[in-house]
Parts: C-alpha cells; structure tokens; sequence
C-alpha cells in the first residue's frame, strides 16, 4: 500500500536536519528544481538523503510555460534528470512565464488569457509532459494588475488547458486571495468554481501588505504564517472537493522547523476528516 | 471565445514587458505596445519590478559573499543592480548566475580603487563552480607514491572536476578572499605580494589553499594533458626554486587530483587502429 501524501513542508537547507528526522506520516518536502539542477555536490547529496527517507515534490518556476516559445529544451532536460534521479510524488509548474529570449526573469509574471495564449501554453505543458512522462500540475499565479486583454476567465482557462493536455492543477489557495483581494472579486465564488477533480495539489502560504501602498495591494511574498482568511477558505475548499496533498509554503523570514511543522499539523489535522471518511 | 490582439501578440506583450520591467524607476517608458504600458502605469507594476530586482540581486550576493563582505551589503546591491540591467541571469540556476560579475567589476569604475574587487570575485566564482562540480573520487597520494622514478615521469595525474586554481601577481588576493569567505578578522596586517589559490572539493565541502606560482603553472600543465616530466618543468620555469616534492604532496594532500594515466599506455592506446 502506498503512503497517503497529507500536509507537506518547503524544504529548507537551514531545516535539513530536523526534515531528515521528521517521523510523520504522510509527510513530504517540496523544493524548487532549479536549486538542484547541478552535476554534483552537496546540495544533491542532501536532496538525496532526504528523498531516501520521504515523498518529494518538485516544483518548478522556470520552464516559462506562458512564454511565447517553446521550453528551453537544456531546462526541460535538467528537469528531468533530476525527475529520473529523484523519482518525485508530484511535479508542478506556473501558469506563468519568467524566461524570455534567452533572458531570466525569476518571478512569475502574467500575460493576457488570449487564445493565442491558450495554444500556446497548451503545447509547452504537453511538451513538459511529454519531456517528463509524467502528468504535471499547473498553478494558479498571484496576480496584481488589471489586464485589459483577456479573453478567458482564469478557471475556465485552467480548466481548458487540463481538458487539452490531460495535466491536473495546483490550487495556490492564498494566491487566489490575493488575487480577488487585489483585483476585486470573490475568492469563496472563485473556489467554488475551481474543477476540483483536477486538483492534484494545494498550496497555503503567507502574504504581505505593499509597504507603499498597504492593504490595497497584498503581496505573495511567502514571509508570514498562513492567514486566517486562507485557513477558512482552505478548510471550505476541502469540505466540498476531499483531501488533497497540501504544502505550507514558506520561503522567507523563516521561522524554525517546530514552528512550520505545527502549521503542517493544522492543515494535516484539515485533511483528516476527508480521509477519515475515505477510509 | 476569440482574443482582441492579433496573432502574435503574446510575443508583443512579453518584448514590451520586459523592456518596462528593467527601465530605470521614475522613467517614462515608450517604446512598449500600449497595452503594456497601461500596466506599466499601474502601481502594482513596481511588484513585479522589485521582485524580478530582488531576485536577481539576492543571488548575485549569494554568489560572491566575500565581495559583498569587502565593499559593504549597500555599495555591492547598487553595483549589482547596475550589473542586472547588463546581463539578466541566462539559466534559471540562479547558483550559476554572475559568470561576468568579475568582468564587471573590472571595468566598472566606482570599483577602481579597489583594484582586488575583480580577483576577489573570481575566488567566489571557483567556489560555486567547486561546490557544484560533479562527485569524483580523489587520487590516493599512496599510488601515486608507489610509482618507480620513470613511471613517475611518463604520468599523467588528471585535475579533479571541482578542483579551480589561479595565481594572482599582483595582490594577495587569497588571504584577502579567504579572510572574507570565512568571516575572518580583516585587520591590516595584510602582506602585500602576489598569491595564488587552489579551491576543490575533495569531500563533501569546498576546501581551499595558497598555492604559488609554481603550483599553478604545474596544474596547468596537468590540466593541459602533459606528463609529470612535463609539469615539474612548468613549474621550474616559472619558479626556479620551486621543491616539487612538496608541491606535488601538497597539491595531493588538497585534492587536486581525481586520477592518473601513463603517457606511454596512452600512445600506445591512440596508435592502434
């Protein structure tokens, strides 16, 4: 029988000692790639050991999805080098793109849902695919800005893409705050909406006020505990799709590993009822 | 459902975003595709500017640690920020980004009171390069002790994948890298004469020497292919008096060495058919 993936963590060099010796079930780590795409040396020795001892998810931000080109064949095959190495639960990437004309730019940045885009974006993720033999979940990005020029709603965009190329998604429950808080619509109606079925993975993390232009702008910064707000949409959301892998996400301002494990504990403790259920 | 912008308009949109992402705050900018611009002018653009800023930056200061330690965290994110806008990260392993920032610094010219600042750079540089060069074994000092005078001379010792050596003649780069690598005391009593380094990774961390002119231009040598004949000769020539005895246990005992070949063999091996 095949261990259950619940509440996962981002791993962390500073945490890896305390990750190695974590005994809970159902545990898994989650890192970025892109860290890891060396030839040798300590960092994959590290990943290694850790992979020796719980489930890894590799998330990615680079492959550029929503570019306008296709993706960078030496990035795609590093990924999945390190996908045959690692041998990974889950592998995820944004509905984003970063790099462009040979440039990267590391953030996720957004792009009008055109249906120029859709084609596009519905190529690259078969290419990942295809590249990775493997399913992959796409994230919904954070978004800041009014774009005039789109053409597809958010979910129905996500949920043509996963229709086109068989991949699953990966809801970023925070990032769909930030979203509908900075842009203006509902996040419960923006979840209730959300396909569900498609969801391979959830992501909870922190957010920040811009400093300059305070409430009015929140920013995905991942440097703070998840919010209230997040919990409760995070709790409703599980109640109407099921349990789901869910990782607390935390890249900056880190507290120590007893502090992330215990928001782990509160979304595993979420995830307990569905399963307790399933059982 | 059909889009309002004509085909090609993704590509448009990402050429203008870019350009708006990397123009000097405070600048109008016009040569983007007005949809962008309407972005552009949205206060939450600054988001996206500060983050992809930041990003690149945070790794740049990752990356060369005993720089940034050198020159203060202020001075060296303002040249770093200059740096940026000239050669945005090309592979998404930001471990690998900055490859030019020695370059940089060289011909950048707040830095030319410092003339170390470059030297210094590419001691960091070969730390990151170390740290993610391939695993390899490490030659045993014992084999190649083992070997008769004239075996000894016909051998080839084949340079580690993570081992990175340089001689600088006209500072002493390595004690002033090293010093601000380890967070060392950086008093003055700094002897001023030239230096040269070997950084590898013998075991699982980068570990590091002063080597000198004759160490250097005997690794080079090694690295170049040639014999042992061959590099002790290097290493005379640029140094007379170099003791190759203890420059060869010593470039052993560091871990400069993943291996060894005997020229004859070799020749043997190329000439069959």
């Amino acid at each position: 029988m095949t261990t259950v993936l619940t509440a996962g963590l981002g791993l962390k060099p500073q945490h890896f000692d305390a990750a190695l010796a974590c005994p809970a079930d159902g545990l898994w780590f989650e890192v970025h790639p892109e860290n890891y795409m060396v030839a040798g040396g300590p960092r994959l020795a590290w990943l290694e050991a850790i992979r020796a001892r719980h489930a890894i998810s590799l998330h990615g931000v680079a492959l550029s999805l929503a570019a306008d080109a296709k993706p960078d064949p030496v990035h795609l095959t590093r990924l999945a080098g390190l996908a045959r190495r690692i041998e990974p639960a889950l592998i995820s990437e944004h509905l984003a793109w970063s790099t462009w004309r040979g440039a990267y730019h590391p953030d996720l940045l957004p792009f009008p849902r055109t249906d120029e885009a859709l084609a596009r974006i519905a190529d690259n993720v078969s290419r990942a695919q295809d590249a990775l033999q493997r399913r992959i979940a796409i994230e919904n990005p954070s978004h800041y800005l009014h774009i005039e020029g789109h053409a597809w709603d958010e979910i129905y965009f996500l949920t043509e893409l996963a229709h086109r190329t068989g991949c699953g998604l990966l809801l970023d429950v925070n990032n769909v705050y930030v979203s509908a808080r900075n842009l203006g619509y509902s996040a419960d109606a923006y979840l209730d909406a959300f396909p569900g079925d498609s969801v391979m993975e959830i992501h909870l993390a922190g957010h920040t006020p811009d400093p300059n232009l305070g409430a009015a702008l929140l920013v995905d910064t991942h440097d703070a505990p998840v919010a209230p707000e997040v919990w409760a949409l995070y709790a409703r959301l599980i109640a109407r799709i099921g349990a789901r892998p869910t990782l607390i996400e935390r890249d900056d301002n880190l507290p120590d590993f007893a502090t992330l494990f215990t928001e782990r504990q509160r979304a595993e403790a979420v995830l307990r009822v569905p399963l307790a259920r399933a059982a | 459902m059909t889009s309002d912008l004509a085909p090609g308009a993704l590509a448009r949109f990402q050429d203008g975003f870019v350009h708006a992402l990397l123009a000097p705050a405070g600048k109008p900018v016009t040569t983007i595709p007005p949809e962008v611009a309407a972005l552009a002018a949205q206060p939450a653009f600054a988001v996206y500017r500060n983050t992809v800023m930041k990003g690149c930056i945070d790794a740049l200061q990752a990356n060369y640690p005993a720089v940034a330690r050198l020159v203060g965290e202020e001075w060296f994110r303002a040249a770093a920020a200059i740096h940026v806008r000239e050669a945005l990260p090309a592979d998404p392993t930001l471990l690998r980004y900055g490859a030019v920032f020695a370059d940089f610094l060289a011909r950048f010219e707040p830095a030319a009171e410092l003339p170390y600042l470059p030297g210094v750079a590419r001691l960091d540089r070969y730390w990151t390069e170390a740290h993610a060069a391939p695993d390899e074994k490490v030659l045993d000092p014992v084999a190649v002790a083992g070997l008769a005078p004239e075996a000894l001379a016909a051998t080839v010792l084949h340079a580690h994948p993570a081992a990175r050596w340089a001689w600088f003649a006209d500072a002493p780069i390595y004690t002033i890298w090293s010093r601000n690598r380890s967070g060392g005391a950086l008093d003055d009593n700094l002897d001023w004469r030239p230096e040269g380094a070997l950084l590898t990774r013998p075991r699982d961390a980068v570990e590091w020497i002063a080597i000198d002119a004759a160490g250097c231009a005997f690794l080079d040598a090694c690295a170049a292919g040639g014999t042992l004949a061959a590099a002790a000769a290097a290493a005379v020539e640029v140094q007379g008096n170099a003791d190759l005895a203890r420059l060869m246990s010593a470039l052993l005992a560091a871990g400069a060495f993943s291996g060894m070949s005997f020229n004859n063999n070799r020749q043997i091996e190329e000439g069959h058919p």
